[in-house]
């Protein structure tokens, strides 16, 4: 299993002036290793959104690189989204999901099929241009240059270490959000 | 040219996007606006992207606007409930000008709907603080650039029910 800390900056250092999506638990590592958080779009709530938002993003803007890090149990409640994605084969898109098998920030209970569906299989029949999954780091490590480079979408399952979210509700309330960023970025791509 | 069922030509409602520049629709069809399908997947100024669930409708919307895409939502109502979350933490949140064409099913203008969708709709919006505006017949249409006016005037989003009475 990886360490997800590790996996985002393992993320960070090949994103390039990439726009980075981040959800939910991985939301708040993200803020920890982004070195442009004037590219990032961190969406804490809505859960399931990331990849619609990143989606959008990625057909109007096809010279920009979107890179979406995403839960399983975000996934999982619009999984729909695999469709929707592999319909439009954005060659700009790429979906990381970070699959740990728990509601993290929950309580880490776990999630319906939790470690049984295969997320990278998912993506493949519903028409990414690759797929791939990944155990352990250096595996990760090893790939990562070459699968940022394809052409997408690119779906990529990480098997993450559980690993329980212990913020506050004021802690979460203070996280990047969309609501600064989305205005800014704006202005980016109208200019 | 009306459709005779709805006296709503799908040519009209085309025509108003292209007045407000209208580059992208996501859908998901329904029985109240299936209409208008073929005319909006053939024109080649529109894109139309379809989509599984209608939640995914605004978060898409919200990428495309934020790339620079002028762009329509279009739901039936019933996918409207559905999307409540995004309505709230993207659409609100965010103020965005965003135009949601509703197909307004189990609407009667003469009657009592017998239809639980149709009875929650305006409520629905209401609870939102969501404008909105009635459109069954191509006389109606200009209501579309009114409500797009709106909702930029406004930094809102901004409903069209698309009403078609049912015999």
């Amino acid at each position: 299993m990886i360490n997800p800390l590790e996996a985002l900056k393992i993320i960070e250092s090949h994103r390039g002036s990439s726009v980075v999506v981040p959800t939910m638990q991985s939301n708040r590592r993200w803020s920890l290793v982004s070195s442009r958080p004037d590219l990032d779009l961190p969406l804490t709530g809505c859960m399931g959104k990331a990849s619609s938002l990143g989606l959008g993003l990625a057909l109007a803007q096809p010279k920009t690189k979107v890179i979406i890090i995403d839960g399983d149990g975000s996934l999982l409640m619009n999984l729909g989204t695999l469709v929707t994605i592999g319909e439009q084969a954005p060659a700009n898109l790429i979906h990381i999901s970070f699959d740990n098998g728990v509601y993290a920030t929950t309580g880490s209970q776990p999630v319906p099929g939790s470690h049984k569906v295969d997320f990278a299989a998912c993506a493949k029949s519903s028409g990414y241009r690759s797929s791939h999954q990944f155990e352990h780091l250096e595996d990760f490590i090893s790939s990562i240059e070459d699968l940022f480079a394809e052409e997408g979408p690119v779906f990529i399952n990480l098997k993450i270490q559980e690993d329980l979210d212990d913020l506050s509700a004021d802690e979460r309330m203070a996280m990047p959000s969309l609501v600064k960023n989305y205005p800014v970025m704006k202005d980016l791509f109208a200019s | 040219m009306s459709d005779n069922a709805t006296g709503l030509d799908p040519r009209s409602i085309l025509k108003e996007f292209k007045l407000n520049k209208i580059s992208h629709l996501v859908w998901l069809p329904d029985s109240e606006t299936n209409f208008m399908y073929q005319v909006m997947t053939s024109d080649k100024d529109l894109t139309v992207v379809p989509v599984c669930r209608e939640a995914e409708t605004i978060a898409i919307a919200a990428g495309l606007q934020l790339g620079g895409k002028r762009t329509v939502v279009l739901v039936q109502n019933t996918g409207l409930f559905e999307s409540g979350d995004s309505i709230r933490g993207i659409a609100l949140d965010l103020k965005l000008p965003l135009l949601l064409m509703i197909g307004y099913r189990g609407w009667v203008r003469h009657g009592i709907t017998k239809d639980s969708a149709a009875f929650y709709t305006e409520h629905f919006l209401h609870s939102w603080g969501i404008d909105y505006y009635l459109i069954e017949s191509d006389s109606d249409a200009h209501l579309i650039s009114h409500a797009l006016s709106i909702a930029e005037a406004n930094s809102k989003p901004v409903a069209v029910l698309l009403g078609r009475e049912y015999s």
